[in-house]
């Protein structure tokens, strides 16, 4: 069976989970070493350049994992710095490119085309279903979706006629990945997470994935968390590790907080577009590879450009 | 094209005529790029009612002139918006049927509308790989009306895509409903030189207008298989004045009327 909806195995892990409200406040380094693994199916949060975790992202590609298989709905620049990196073999998703602004990311080009990584292509409904079966603990959910085109072929998505309504549906098969990874506004210590703006698919992710890493822009005291309870979109109990990372989604934006820096991604495309793969490479050992924390690139981009970013974030709302 | 002897740019007509095919009081869901233009100069004119929804998660964003969003999950997306919902709501609310109309850009299309935005050749190892299907083949399978939204060049109007990533008629007739997609399809297909549509029979494209100026033979010269001609295509009045002045205030920094 290609896709593993072994749903009495995943509820057994969930089962099993320490659920005690213990704290779960470490470092970046600490987290992704605690519950990556080579050859994992990592869940990156967000969406194309909003809440990525960026900061989780360069750790992995600092701390060098290998065959991973990253799931996103929407994929961004991030693709282009792991692909380079050795750290990609398998992108599941339902898009690829670093923005309209740039089209199709030459580098997934060059991986794709010369079969050096592979592209799972579902629709975007299709990745939002795969996670909030996970999430829902079931083996698939039924959509009109994909029916009748070669995403459904391709992919050998299993088709049923509804016993109630006599209707054809696509049967698609829940995702349970091995670590999710997101990025979002705060959370406690305990791990209650809350996300201001767009929840994207986060909520599921979280609540489908094995092991979940979450960086957030603050660590809050318990007591205001419990006052804003509405605004909590992952309980402790789903939650691995916290890790306190301000602008840890930069260049990506953090609604309420910092817009995208396109600058920064623009930058980036020029090495592309002058060097192809060198030119990523050249970013990832500049700004990953050749610093030891996603603060010391912060440094590096410099606290004037993160400043800007936060008054652009105001412009933009007000 | 004799582009010089005209006031405005191709990008600009397709956006104009995209703009025109859409109803006021109605919802559409719409990309980043020309589809957006449309919808904000449509609720500018003839369109001050429809409905903005952008896949990201956003119902009813108000884009701002000059500050438009360059993806539909950012900030500058959800200008305004009277709500934020998941990703996978905004496709439930199309499921459901609460989505009038979509509008979808193609790198290639076919015959009967299907649409192709993830492989030109092989899929495993493909001659070029593209950014994939995003939320296009949820629009094309759910959405109620299809409006493809594209330049009208030779190498996108093929005779058989190279892989379906938005299904539109399938193979024409009733196989869109044998395979299950009991709803929607492709409604227009609006283009830089004519706006087409599909027979109720076959379901194969036809022109049902070209734009003032155009010749039909200009039309077929740039497409990769023949529609069906009828005996009367209508003719479609240029841009006016009104409508370019004000799509360019939206756009003044020509993000996206490139």
């Amino acid at each position: 069976m290609r896709w593993n909806v072994d749903v009495r195995a995943f509820r057994y892990w969930a089962e099993r989970r320490d659920k005690s409200p213990t704290p779960k406040l470490m470092s970046l380094d600490e987290a992704v070493k605690k519950f990556l693994r080579n050859g994992a199916v990592v869940a990156l949060g967000g969406c194309l350049y909003s809440r990525t975790p960026m900061a989780a992202v360069h750790e992995i590609i600092r701390q060098g994992f290998r065959e991973l298989t990253i799931v996103r709905n929407l994929a961004g620049f991030e693709t282009d710095l792991l692909l380079v990196s050795g750290c990609l073999k398998r992108l599941v998703t339902s898009w690829c490119s670093p923005g309209y602004a740039w089209g199709m990311s030459r580098i997934l080009r060059h991986y794709v085309e010369n079969a050096l990584a592979e592209f799972e292509e579902w629709s975007h409904l299709g990745i939002g279903l795969r996670l909030k079966a996970a999430a829902m603990g079931v083996p698939f959910l039924p959509t009109f979706s994909m029916l009748g085109s070669s995403i459904m072929e391709k992919l050998g998505i299993a088709e049923m006629t509804c016993p109630y309504s006599g209707e054809k549906l696509a049967l698609v098969p829940a995702l349970y990945p091995d670590v999710a990874i997101i990025h979002a506004s705060r959370a406690d210590t305990y791990g209650n997470i809350q996300i201001d703006g767009y929840t994207h698919m986060d909520k599921d992710m979280a609540q489908a994935a094995r092991h979940v890493i979450a960086t957030v822009e603050e660590v809050v005291d318990s007591d205001e968390i419990r006052r804003s309870a509405e605004r909590t979109v992952i309980p402790f109990f789903c939650v691995d590790a916290v890790v306190e990372q301000p602008f840890g989604a930069y260049p990506s934006e953090c609604w309420g907080r910092y817009e995208a820096d396109f600058s920064h991604i623009a930058s980036y495309q020029k090495r592309v577009d002058e060097k192809g793969i060198e030119g990523a490479k050249s970013y990832v050992s500049e700004n990953i590879m050749g610093v030891s924390s996603f603060m010391e690139f912060l440094s590096k981009v410099g606290i004037e450009q993160l400043l800007d970013r936060v008054r652009a974030f105001r412009n933009v709302v007000t | 094209m004799l582009l010089h002897e005209r006031n405005y740019t191709r990008s600009e007509l397709l956006t104009v005529m995209t703009a025109r095919m859409l109803e006021d009081g109605k919802t559409i869901f719409v990309g980043v790029g020309l589809p957006m233009l449309a919808a904000a100069l449509a609720q500018r004119l003839h369109a001050p009612s429809i409905t903005i929804i952008f896949e990201g998660g956003v119902i009813a964003p108000e884009i701002k002139p000059g500050m438009l969003p360059l993806s539909t999950n950012e900030v500058r997306a959800a200008r305004k918006a009277v709500m934020l919902p998941s990703i996978d709501d905004v496709f439930f609310y199309q499921q459901r049927g609460y989505i009038d109309y979509g509008i979808l850009g193609a790198a290639q299309i076919d015959k009967y509308g299907n649409i192709n935005t993830s492989v030109i050749g092989d899929y495993e190892k493909p001659r070029v790989r593209l950014p994939g299907s995003g939320g296009a083949n949820d629009i094309a399978s759910t959405c109620s009306r299809v409006i493809v939204s594209t330049f009208h060049e030779k190498r996108r109007f093929v005779e058989r895509v190279d892989f379906i990533t938005s299904p539109g008629y399938l193979s024409g007739g009733n196989t869109r409903r044998e395979a299950g997609l009991i709803f929607g399809g492709p409604y227009k297909v609006v283009t830089d030189l004519a706006i087409m549509g599909f027979d109720e029979e076959s379901k194969a494209m036809k022109v049902e207008a070209v734009y003032r100026g155009v010749r039909i033979e200009e039309v077929l010269d740039n497409m990769g298989f023949k529609p069906i001609i009828p005996d009367e295509v209508r003719e479609v009045e240029p841009p006016t004045d009104e409508e370019l002045k004000i799509l360019r205030s939206i756009d003044p920094d020509r993000v996206m009327l490139r």
